[in-house]
């Protein structure tokens, strides 16, 4: 399989159902702004390395995801809107094991 | 009144390299960036991280680029306001502008050139309710004056650099240091959290956590703050509450200048980069155009492309072709001359 399924829903609690290519080394931040489903600016604002928080995302699906490294959980520690099931999206890497993967974009902080 | 051919907006790596690019059309630069120091995100955000694609250097540590691109463009001479936003622009009769920081410092150019990145670092305020009654009366989200908090009780949030480098400092300073923390880790440098370990030893710092800051107390001024820890609520009586909980880029009152933006980034004309304001143009991350990339590379092809509309309106009807500096060598402003070694020609007998 090359690409999987994702339901991302925005923060205007919209949902939408993406494809997601496992093979370009894509993380779940940048499936989000590919599809451009956070307005530019207000996600992946560092670029993706765990240091900004943009691309909190609640994890609404069962999927085992990739363990949490000491960066992520830090960043998130100084977050806002954190619950237990936020992720920082940048730290997700797109596999074959995610799909049908549903999430949710945390409010703009 | 400060005067300069351009005014750059934004002091990161693309504000940097327009410096040296204008400078070599002999036209004089002045930078204003909201942070204290050049370099924007690659100073702020990641100066240990090492970046990739900066063609000619397989690595380099965005902290260095910023060092590199500032001895690169010292020669130029470029002026700096830092620690001030541009808030307001004024376009003059004879078509110059008139940029004002929130400090009220002001300058004149006949040339802006944005580059502000992904906008001016502003704090990320706790969402805590009523936080904005106590702005300035106790609660401070920058630390601007250190002695203001002499000999005051003050309570520090956050678990980052900023939080333990101002623990560290204050407890010189402050009567009372207490930071809290949502868990028990702290991340920043190792000395930092070590000197906060020694000084919780000694008594100097209380630190509290895995903890949250819940509510605000106080008439006029804080006066107290509670925290949750291990579900109880405890109250602590406090002079300042100083939230640290990192920089975010807003694009601010440049939103609200009259340029067209679209994706929260200024429009231009990929011929030179400009904005629907002639005389303004927009470089690096902060500008949108069919194709845009925001990367550093292409901020400094959008700077050398800029720079050159710019000596047109500038030194109108002025001819001019482009030079390569290593035929031309480089002519910097400080006096100083760069240029190739010539060849030795020397018969060889």
């Amino acid at each position: 399989m090359i690409d999987i399924t994702i339901k991302i829903t925005n923060r205007e609690g919209v949902q939408h159902e993406v494809t997601a290519p496992t093979d370009m080394a894509m993380n779940l931040m940048e499936v989000v702004r590919s599809y451009e489903l956070a307005e530019e600016g207000t996600i992946g604002v560092c670029g993706g390395m765990a240091m900004c928080a943009s691309c909190q995302c609640y994890i609404k699906s069962e999927h085992q995801l990739i363990e949490i490294n000491d960066d992520e959980q830090a960043m998130l520690s100084e977050a806002f809107y954190v619950k237990k099931n936020s992720r920082l999206g940048c730290q997700i890497p797109i596999t074959e094991q995610l799909h049908g993967l549903e999430i949710e974009l945390a409010p703009e902080s | 009144m400060i005067e300069a051919d351009i005014l750059i907006i934004g002091a990161g790596p693309t504000g940097l390299f327009t410096v040296f690019e204008a400078g070599l059309l002999k036209l004089k630069c002045h930078l204003i960036d909201a942070l204290p120091q050049p370099g924007g995100q690659c100073s702020e955000i990641y100066p240990k991280k090492p970046i990739y694609d900066i063609p000619g250097f397989p690595e380099v540590l965005a902290g260095d680029l910023t060092k590199n691109l500032l001895e690169q463009i010292k020669q130029f001479e470029p002026g700096f306001t830092l620690g001030e936003r541009a808030e307001t622009i004024e376009k003059q009769d004879d078509d110059s502008f008139i940029v004002t920081t929130n400090k009220g410092t002001k300058h004149h150019a006949p040339i802006v050139a944005i580059a502000g990145g992904l906008g001016s670092f502003e704090p990320r305020k706790p969402l805590l309710e009523n936080i904005d009654i106590y702005e300035g009366k106790g609660v401070e989200y920058i630390i601007k004056e250190p002695e203001f908090y002499r000999d005051k009780r003050v309570v520090i949030s956050g678990g980052g650099d900023s939080a333990l480098d101002w623990a560290i400092f204050l407890s010189n300073i402050a009567s009372d240091v207490t930071l809290i923390h949502r868990r028990n880790e702290f991340r920043g440098a190792l000395d930092s959290v070590e000197k906060v370990q020694e000084l919780k030893l000694l008594g100097k710092i209380n630190i509290i956590t895995p903890a949250e800051v819940t509510k605000l107390h106080g008439a006029d001024k804080i006066e107290a703050i509670s925290i949750i820890k291990n579900s109880e609520e405890i109250y602590i009586e406090t002079d300042h509450f100083i939230p640290l909980f990192g920089l975010s880029p807003k694009l601010g009152p440049i939103g609200k200048w009259g340029l067209d933006i679209e994706k929260n980034a200024i429009k231009v004309d990929t011929f030179d980069y400009q904005t629907n304001i002639p005389g303004i143009f927009a470089i690096g991350d902060v500008n949108s155009y069919p194709g845009k990339l925001k990367l550093i590379l292409c901020g400094f092809h959008e700077a050398t492309l800029m720079c050159q509309s710019a000596f047109k309106i500038i030194n109108p009807g002025k001819k001019y072709v482009l030079k390569y500096t290593t035929v031309s060598g480089i002519n910097g402003f400080d006096g100083t001359r760069k240029e190739a070694p010539k060849a030795v020609v020397k018969a060889i007998n």
